[in-house]
């Protein structure tokens, strides 16, 4: 029994059991749910092992989660949208303009503050900077955003994308988030830990107001929906002749003891049924090259002397400095890789989704939940953070029907018609918050490191 | 230069749409960052569950309320609801004292950083979540009764003759006096009184107070005790002056945190003056001056377009660019708080 929790074995197990689980779930409820889990857990594995490079290996306590997917959100829109030329044709102009204002002010206040001593002079100088420059490219902004948005309000009002593949917003979304994070650690990186945590948390806050808000951009709370899919559609499978014959000679013995009549009414439920898992597993084959891609990577960093001075640097950051590392800037680094991660997990997302919802975008979900994968699944282990991703997202999704199951048990005594029989059951939903609370607080007690530990490494000399 | 019944009707304005609601909601907002700055500076973490005490105590006041209504008792022209704020308060500090007991003291004994502690809270923060929505729902709740409006914009209109009315709601000066009367029983509490004194002691250096015979479990029973009757009061106020949603209450803790880094973490008087900071400038920086310019500016100086800096959607980024300016050039806050 104690060599099964060895070190060694924990992970193949600890997989071996999801599987299971997730066939369990094929088999109890319905197999295309399981795969719409599965591919949901694959993303969540992702976002945490995201995470894990910013926590696991450098002990920074990133609470922006949510910003940086919806970031990579925003790239799949902007990637696979056709470019609206009208909208481009009426704003398109003070918007550039307005951009190259902004960098210009960004280029005179570093020039500024970095000609200047610092003292009030120097503030001053600055405040008025700003105020002028708000001024000047509102003059430019705003007459271009109402042009923008008045394109065909009801179906446009934005500027679209470029038009491309929405695969490549996977990059995109990565190269974004990164360079969001390079600018959100320049400002914040350095500030003590919690300080570090309610900065992050409100950031996330304002990239999604300005998503929600700026609806030249990606549409506002208007959302986009009906994006491109980089695989086929249900109903063209269905009409497509090899994907016919292959349903039709997959289950060719369960069809031949029909007659023709039912064999074709049963031919057709299995080929819309075999479409929608068909199209599922092309999800989940994209997403586990992605997965197994980022796995691997961090875990080759991980394990060369990058991963060694980023624990040395966790563990004792005043002896990694006085070894002659810079903190700030492999802090600076770490944060940017594992924004990069989750950003292009928040573009697969939505690649997914085929929609993109700013309201959508809610803490809990993005960012304490993917928080409490890694620490579940064992933060600073890179399995262990794909595994927490798995885990949590299974119990996420099935802790609900299983709320409900269990307050159907405890009141089973009462009248159906009662008031308090009614309020427990409509309530039960909200029992999957209370269960990841405890999933936390219990694994911080009992567990700290997790499910599947952190390898603790004795190297001689 | 505009007459002087412009100037008069310009300063109405912007009472009524900037002054009046600010300062209460500036208020509401010191009583909760008190409650955040008092944990910080005696327990030594950011609480992020902070929010969700404060929906937690406001959930009890509100149900002690109804039953309350279903008696018949009510309070007069005040709402009931501040008969059955001491209830509450009591029920949230059974709550907190609870949640102490089963979760943060085991981390207290083993002097965890306070990275641990955040993340802990959290989990704490999910369950309180969750346990409110749970009892309660997560939609709105209105519990506010009693006499709704001091004077009404009409009233006002009439009684000075001026075109602009000033609205002054019950709840806003009701939130007004409790906060003053709040604030001012702690600070002489933290200032007179011998166990203040022990918390400040305690607060300042740990180890000094603890040779000096101050029993720190002590000193953490009373925090916990003020800190969740302030947060009840505060969520009360903010509930009876807008409406009570579990997902709000969550949310201000952002705006809470901002109020408290802001005047400076760990000073109870930053904590007020910060919240006021925070509340202004929110609501400052979103509202629309149109008219006011209107009414200050000769008619050929009048602006066209609706003079506002940024759309009231952005009011919670407001504080955070606030918080973030803060902690770049002066990371103490307002008033030097602890900053290590």
């Amino acid at each position: 029994m104690h060599n099964l929790l060895n070190q060694k074995y924990r992970a193949p197990l600890a997989f071996a059991a999801m599987g299971l689980l997730l066939m369990a779930v094929g088999m109890g409820q319905s197999w295309p749910f399981a795969l719409a889990i599965l591919n949901l857990c694959i993303i969540s594995a992702i976002m945490s092992l995201g995470v894990n490079i910013q926590w696991g290996y450098a002990g920074l306590l990133n609470l922006g989660v949510m910003g940086f997917t919806a970031l990579g959100g925003m790239a799949a829109v902007l990637v696979s949208e056709a470019p609206v030329l009208e909208a481009w044709s009426v704003g398109g102009q003070g918007m550039v303009v307005s951009f190259i204002l902004v960098v210009i002010t960004i280029i005179l206040s570093i020039l500024v503050y970095r000609n200047m001593a610092a003292s009030w002079q120097r503030r001053v100088t600055l405040s008025l900077l700003y105020i002028g420059a708000f001024f000047v490219i509102n003059h430019f902004y705003e007459p271009a955003v109402r042009a923008i948005e008045s394109v065909n309000p009801a179906t446009s009002g934005f500027l679209g994308g470029m038009g491309m593949p929405i695969i490549f917003s996977w990059i995109l979304g990565g190269i974004m988030a990164a360079g969001v994070a390079w600018v959100v650690g320049k400002i914040t990186l350095g500030l003590r830990s919690d300080y570090l945590a309610i900065a992050t948390l409100g950031i996330s806050e304002i990239i999604i107001a300005v998503l929600k808000n700026e609806d030249w951009l990606v549409r506002g709370v208007k959302n986009v929906a009906g994006l491109e899919r980089p695989v086929p559609y249900e109903l063209d499978l269905q009409a497509t002749p090899w994907f016919m014959d292959m349903i039709a000679s997959l289950f060719s013995g369960r069809l031949s003891v029909l007659t023709e009549v039912e064999g074709a009414a049963a031919l057709n439920d299995l080929i819309i049924q075999g479409s929608s898992i068909f199209v599922k597993l092309c999800y989940t084959g994209l997403f586990t090259i992605v997965l197994v891609a980022v796995l691997w990577l961090s875990t080759k960093a991980l394990n060369s002397p990058w991963g060694r001075m980023m624990r040395a640097i966790r563990d004792n950051e005043e002896a990694a400095n006085a070894m002659g590392k810079n903190v700030v800037r492999q802090h600076l680094q770490v944060f940017v890789l594992g924004s990069a991660v989750v950003g292009i997990a928040g573009a697969m997302l939505v690649t997914l989704d085929g929609q993109f919802t700013p309201t959508s975008y809610q803490p809990l979900r993005f960012t304490f939940l993917v928080w409490l994968m890694v620490i579940v699944g064992g933060s600073g282990n890179n399995l262990g953070a794909a595994f927490g991703g798995f885990f949590i997202w299974f119990m996420w999704i099935e802790a609900e029907p299983l709320s409900i199951a269990f307050m159907d048990l405890v009141t089973m005594g009462m009248d159906q018609a009662s008031d308090l029989r009614n309020h427990l059951v409509k309530s039960a939903p909200h029992f999957r918050l209370f269960i990841m609370g405890l999933v936390l607080l219990l694994t911080m007690r009992f567990m700290p490191r997790g499910i599947i530990p952190e390898e603790t490494r004795l190297h001689s000399v | 230069m505009p007459e002087f019944v412009d100037i008069l009707n310009a300063i109405v304005l912007f009472s009524n749409f900037v002054l009046v609601p600010a300062i209460s909601y500036g208020a509401q907002l010191a009583l909760g960052a008190l409650g955040v700055t008092l944990v910080y500076s005696i327990l030594r973490f950011s609480n992020f569950a902070h929010g969700d005490l404060m929906a937690f105590g406001t959930m009890l006041v509100i149900l002690i309320t109804w039953g309350f209504q279903s008696m018949g008792i009510s309070f007069g022209f005040l709402p009931t609801a501040l008969l059955a704020l001491p209830f509450g308060i009591v029920g949230a500090i059974a709550f907190s004292l609870a949640l102490d007991k089963s979760v943060y003291k085991f981390y207290r004994l083993k002097k965890s950083p306070p990275v641990i502690f955040v993340i802990v809270s959290t989990g704490v923060m999910f369950m309180t979540n969750a346990i409110v929505r749970f009892i309660i729902g997560p939609t709105d709740q209105r519990f506010m009764d009693g006499t709704k409006f001091i004077f009404r914009p009409r009233e006002f209109k009439e009684f000075t003759g001026l075109s602009e009315g000033l609205a002054l709601k019950s709840t806003q000066v009701l939130t007004v006096t409790i906060t003053l009367i709040a604030v001012t029983a702690l600070f002489y509490f933290l200032k007179k009184t011998r166990t203040g004194k022990a918390m400040r002691a305690f607060s300042d250096n740990e180890d000094l107070a603890l040779l000096s015979g101050i029993n720190p479990d002590r000193v953490v029973f009373i925090t916990w005790i003020i800190v969740a009757a302030l947060a009840t009061t505060a969520g009360t106020l903010y509930g009876l002056d807008k409406s009570f949603k579990p997902f709000t209450y969550f949310m201000l803790l952002l705006p809470m945190f901002a109020a408290a880094i802001v005047g400076g973490i760990g000073s109870p008087i930053g904590a007020v003056v910060g919240g006021f900071v925070i509340a202004f400038s929110e609501v400052i920086v979103t509202y629309a001056y149109k008219k006011f310019f209107i009414y200050l500016m000769p008619p050929a100086l009048e602006p066209t377009s609706l003079m506002q800096f940024l759309s009231t959607d952005y009011k919670f980024a407001v504080s955070f660019i606030i918080l973030v300016v803060v902690l770049l050039i002066r990371p103490t806050g307002i008033f030097k708080g602890q900053s290590t």
